[in-house]
């Protein structure tokens, strides 16, 4: 892979680390922050789940604890290429409830009125799609620590036919060890 | 060779803890830095902000210093209780003491059905089980007063299990000196209050009653004479008594935070009939099914039959007290637990019946000014029953507003001289509350989020005590009960009872006769 395209990869890793690390220790150093009230105004098609959720205040415990350990523990491991697969796909799936939570969808309205413009598509669309890139073409092996852990990623050569689609090597899974 | 073949043979000849290899891996530790550095350096300007405003306000972030647990002791011996009046009030109280009539939880089950989000249901049954027996009840039209026999006996009910049916009675005072009952719910129109309740005092029977307290000043004079220092244990029907918002609004008062307040607002805005109390005429009512002899009892007794006003009574002042006692009195009394006001020095009331000209002869727009000079403030009460346009409840002091619904916020003054620092350090702004507070979830919010603060002024988040979702009713039929058996003050006593209803019939005298009328505190009478 080019040099610009890995360094590319790398920053969009780290900015969406640096965002998710600190939303989740904002809400961890906040006493006072709790899902409810984002929960019990949901729309769309898990709307009443989530308003439910937030009718239950034992419920509301545990989605609080799991959003802001969460969004903690994926930040650190986007930032520091750490275990960034599995980060990779908890944020995913962490967005996509964002998403459903509160999908900007024609005829939805909400009590808190977005910083934007948005039709289907918002920024929480957007940065999913960034992870769904970043799954794609794992940059945490060759900068981060999953490098010392299981060892570097050879690096895809630009010679090879699919070089710019996806790594020529057979992408490993990142608990398989690469023979060196 | 490419450059990246290259690379690729370069790493594996120098291992995966090389110098270059191990550098590569720690790209991000500088970011990270740079991540630490700016995070503590937000973290340390929050919590000085944060710091200076909690400081300035004395005031502390948990919840209201004494939230009053409502059952001092579990419910010990059996109060056996008599419902007066089974309209839809009545009826909800009686379910809030526990007991639902059968028709209302079929229907509270179909609609926990088709829409799970519906909790009725499962808020009733999660009440406390207050261990009383519905022994007795009392309507003047037929199929109520069964419906209510009908209740007593339900078996799906907080606790469980069905009890045996209550006694019906036509006349009131059977049902006090019948020997069954130990306490009353009154929810019978207002002109009945007064004469019920001052005779359960003389049989010794405990009363819990709806508001307004009394139709007219001297029944409000003579229900003070006879519950003042009586063991009977009253409680009048202002829930909002038991919302920890007001708790809250309290100690913030308390702690000076507002300035001195000067002018203090409180609002109804309904636009439904049903609001205007165009209440359903249920179909098969008619003269053979009304105790209409006896409703007219107490009410000057001259109209004729009308089922309009039997079953929409708030519309005439033969029965009620319009605006002032329905929900003028609700905001009067929030604002007399905050503030402690008392009976006004003078009131002056306009409006007029502009919207609903149905025959009724009370207004559907109503104005009511209620002067306390020696406390150097105004209470304002402003109404209509043909906008929806919610105003709330506002505490206007030199430094600050307080805004009290759901939940409470406190907003800076743009010219306060208690914070005009802050103010100009941008440490507070009046373009945001100094603080929110939202009951049941986590305390009081110093300089809180725009998003807190705009779902908690929408009124999405519930009540919550102990962590469970209750009902202001419930808590305060369930403290009324326990003043009964374990003794102590109610919190809406019949001091606070008779403030109110003086109140609100100043204010009616004061529209009646287009004057300005006055409390003399001697006589004991408006003048």
């Amino acid at each position: 892979m080019q040099r610009f395209q890995t360094a590319a990869l790398v920053a969009l890793r780290l900015l969406i680390g640096w965002h998710f690390l600190y939303e989740g220790l904002a809400k961890l150093t906040n006493p006072y922050w709790t899902s409810a009230g984002y929960l019990a105004d949901a729309k769309g098609p898990l709307g009443d789940f989530f308003s439910d959720l937030a009718a239950s205040p034992g419920a509301i415990a545990v989605i609080d604890a799991l959003n802001a350990w969460g969004l903690t523990l994926i930040g650190l491991g986007l930032l520091f290429g750490l275990l960034a697969r599995p980060a990779i796909i908890a944020g995913i799936v962490a967005l996509a409830l964002y998403y459903l939570a509160a999908p900007p969808f024609p005829g939805m309205e909400y009590s808190m009125p977005a910083e934007g413009a948005y039709l289907v598509v918002n920024k929480v669309l957007v940065e999913l799609a960034a992870l769904v890139v970043l799954l794609a073409f794992p940059t945490s092996r060759r900068y981060g620590l999953d490098r010392l852990i299981f060892g570097p990623q050879p690096e895809p050569t630009s010679t090879a036919p699919a070089a710019a689609g996806r790594p020529s090597t057979p992408e490993p899974a990142p608990v398989q060890e690469v023979q060196t | 060779m490419s450059p990246e073949e290259q690379r690729n043979e370069q790493d594996q000849e120098e291992g995966r803890w090389s110098r270059r290899s191990v550098l590569k891996a720690l790209v991000s530790v500088p970011v990270f830095g740079g991540f630490l550095a700016a995070y503590l350096d937000k973290r340390a300007l929050e919590r000085a902000r944060r710091q200076a405003v909690l400081q300035e306000l004395g005031v502390s972030e948990t919840g209201p210093a004494v939230i009053e647990d409502f059952m001092s002791r579990p419910p010990g011996e059996r109060i056996r209780l008599g419902i007066i009046g089974y309209g839809y009030e009545g009826e909800a109280l009686t379910r809030f003491a526990g007991f639902a009539s059968p028709e209302w939880v079929e229907d509270a089950t179909r609609r926990q059905r088709e829409d799970p989000a519906d909790k009725d249901l499962e808020t009733y049954l999660a009440q406390n089980d207050l261990n009383v027996a519905l022994t007795a009840v009392c309507d003047l039209y037929g199929p109520r007063a069964e419906k209510a026999v009908a209740a007593s006996t339900v078996d799906v009910r907080p606790g469980g299990g069905s009890q045996s049916p209550a006694k019906r009675y036509d006349r009131y005072t059977d049902l006090l000196e019948s020997g069954d009952v130990d306490a009353v719910i009154i929810a019978t129109p207002d002109h009945w209050h007064a004469p019920i309740s001052i005779d359960a005092e003389a049989a010794g029977v405990h009363v819990y009653c709806e508001k307004c307290m009394t139709r007219t000043a001297e029944e409000a004079v003579a229900m003070l004479q006879a519950f003042r220092g009586s063991d009977v244990v009253f409680q009048l029907g202002h829930q909002n008594r038991q919302s920890e918002s007001h708790m809250k609004a309290r100690e913030i008062v308390s702690a000076e935070i507002l300035g001195p307040i000067t002018l203090i607002e409180g609002t109804t805005n309904r636009n439904t009939p049903w609001g205007a109390w165009v209440w359903d005429i249920p179909e098969e009512a008619g003269p053979g099914n009304i105790d209409w002899a006896q409703f007219q009892e107490n009410a000057g007794g001259t109209s004729p039959f009308s089922l309009e006003r039997y079953f929409r009574w708030r519309c005439w002042y033969d029965y009620g007290t319009g605006l002032a006692g329905d929900l003028m009195s609700h905001e009067y009394d929030a604002v007399n637990m905050v503030l402690g006001l008392g009976i006004p020095e003078s009131v002056v009331a306009s409006g007029g019946i502009y919207y609903f000209k149905d025959g009724r002869d009370v207004p559907d727009v109503f104005q009511a000014v209620c002067e306390y000079p020696e406390r150097g403030l105004t209470f304002m009460y402003s109404a209509t029953l043909a906008n929806g346009n919610y105003r709330g409840l506002q505490f206007m002091g030199h430094d600050g507003t307080m805004r009290l619904a759901g939940s409470l916020d406190v907003v800076p003054d743009n010219d306060s001289t208690r914070y005009d620092e802050k103010l100009e350090q941008g440490i507070i702004s009046p373009d945001r509350p100094m603080f929110t507070y939202r009951p049941g979830f986590k305390g009081i919010d110093a300089v809180t989020s725009a998003t807190a603060e705009y779902f908690a002024s929408r009124g999405l988040l519930y009540t919550y005590r102990g962590g469970r979702r209750v009902s202001a009713y419930h808590l305060h039929i369930a403290e009324w009960l326990d003043v009964i058996r374990n003794g102590g003050t109610p919190s809406c006593d019949i001091e606070a009872g008779f403030e109110e209803a003086i109140t609100c019939h100043m204010a009616t005298q004061s529209f009646l006769e287009g004057r300005k009328v006055e409390w003399d505190p001697v006589r004991m009478q408006i003048v």
